[in-house]
């Protein structure tokens, strides 16, 4: 009886050890660009958070949508106010596994291209999606970065017809990790 | 044993899953979690007052404002859209809680300038504030041509204000603000008239659809005005289209700038003394980008 208390109690720490080898970052960079005829729009936010479990290959994204910066405070107040509906949902994330390579934390420098699947959720509404990205790993220090597509009808962000001219219903999305730092345990 | 065992795989399974949901959670409390609260009204003014909005920094606002006759005055006046009022100014945004601004109206030909300035600004999350605090000093001087037997001065045709906004954002739809203020006018209109006038006012907005809100605005002068003087209520619609707001409204006062619409208000709201009328705003960038 004891014995089996013992082993549950060793195996629940064999099942936490894990979380030695997570990655994060609170400095990450996500910029949006939308190309439309009237103008384009470009908005940065440079703090994206970002956990990465590399034994399961899980990773996740979060950032506010109050913390992207635009040119005009007036398209910031739009795009808060009357499209992202910032206060309604306030952030924007990304949840998925990357297909990560074996030979990836090895030690060795280089450039690897991996596939991340996942769901992004923004503005109340969560969609699959398939990005590929880029990690580099140089002198152990890990980054990383994406660039994919999405439409805005996907997410159920409507651009009246009065400015449709001002904005395109396709927004390309860089990421930008500079540099994964590893997650102590607490 | 059996229990135990189960008892153990559950809770095992629960930390496991826990675990998964709060991989950000840890890195999302060590950020304090501090947050503006933004957009309180569509426009830099209620209606007629100032409101709790300031420009951003390098922003240009600029303002026509139209007030037409009243509509009791009937068909001959075409509902009173025969005659018009009208204020035009330029307000900028030095910092994002510093806006100056100049205006001129065609009633009394008056020029007015004003300094308008951030204090607090309403926030949420840690040590959150749940006002914003606002103070806006002005001074105005009519240049229409005086028939009184002895002319006025420059300092005569002078009058400052200072006003008070406190205001809150109360959820997504409802702002509410008070707007307290002291008109000074060295000479005024009447001479039986208090050059020092304080008024109690409020103004709030609704907002109804993402782009389209609700407003009114009203202020209540204390001390001693010409009988023929009323308290300033107006009501409108604030429509925005892209870099434009409409604001369009029903009010009894003709001015625009705070000692017209303060001290010189005429005309009855619900006794039909109303006028139509209409703010437009259209903001530019100035300036290099942030």
């Amino acid at each position: 009886m004891k014995f089996v208390i013992a082993c549950m109690l060793l195996l629940s720490n064999f099942f936490k050890a894990p979380a030695q080898q997570k990655l994060f970052t609170k400095t990450g960079t996500v910029v949006f660009f939308s190309k439309a005829p009237v103008e384009n729009i470009k908005a940065k936010n440079n703090k994206l958070l970002s956990v990465w479990d590399v034994a399961t290959g899980q990773i996740e994204f979060s950032v506010l949508m109050k913390g992207f910066e635009f040119e005009k405070a007036l398209m910031q107040e739009h795009f808060n106010e009357n499209y992202v509906e910032s206060d309604k949902y306030p952030k924007a994330t990304f949840k998925g596994i990357v297909e990560t390579p074996k030979n990836l934390f090895s030690g060795v420098d280089g450039n690897y291209s991996v596939v991340v699947n996942g769901t992004l959720t923004l503005h109340g509404i969560t969609k699959p999606v398939m990005i590929p990205a880029k990690v580099q790993v140089n002198n152990k220090i890990i980054s990383a970065s994406a660039a994919f597509i999405i439409l805005l009808t996907d997410y159920n962000i409507k651009i009246p017809a009065i400015v449709a001219d001002n904005i395109s219903n396709h927004i390309q999305i860089t990421v930008v990790v500079p540099s994964y730092q590893p997650l102590s345990p607490h | 044993m059996k229990k135990i065992f189960l008892y153990t795989l559950i809770s095992l399974f629960s930390l496991s899953l826990t675990a998964q949901e709060e991989m950000l959670k840890g890195i999302e409390d060590s950020i304090p979690a501090r947050e503006k609260v933004t957009g309180a009204f569509k426009s830099t003014r209620v209606i007629n007052a100032h409101s709790i909005e300031m420009l951003a920094k390098h922003n240009l606002d600029f303002r026509i404002m139209h007030r037409f006759g009243f509509v009791s005055d009937g068909v001959k006046q075409f509902f009173g859209l025969d005659a018009a009022s009208f204020r035009m100014s330029f307000d900028y945004g030095i910092t994002d809680n510093l806006t100056v601004g100049i205006g001129r109206s065609t009633f009394r030909k008056e020029l007015d300038l004003f300094l308008k300035s951030r204090l607090i600004e309403q926030s949420r999350g840690q040590r959150s504030v749940p006002v914003s605090v606002v103070i806006a000093a002005g001074t105005m001087v009519f240049t229409e041509q005086s028939f009184a037997p002895v002319k006025p001065g420059f300092s005569d045709r002078t009058a400052y204000y200072f006003q008070l906004l406190v205001g809150r954002k109360f959820g997504n739809r409802f702002s509410f603000q008070l707007s307290p203020i002291v008109v000074h006018s060295n000479m005024p209109v009447n001479v039986t008239e208090d050059k020092t006038i304080f008024a109690a006012g409020g103004g709030g907005r609704f907002k109804f659809s993402k782009r389209a809100a609700f407003t009114f605005d009203y202020h209540h002068p204390f001390g001693k005005l010409d009988a023929i003087y009323t308290s300033p209520l107006s009501v409108g619609i604030d429509i925005e289209t892209g870099g434009h707001v409409f604001q369009l409204q029903f009010s009894n006062a003709t001015g625009m700038n705070e000692r017209a619409y303060v001290t010189e208000t005429t005309g009855k709201f619900f006794r039909g003394d109303i006028r139509f009328g209409f703010n437009l705003s259209r903001m530019f960038k100035v300036g290099k980008p942030r």
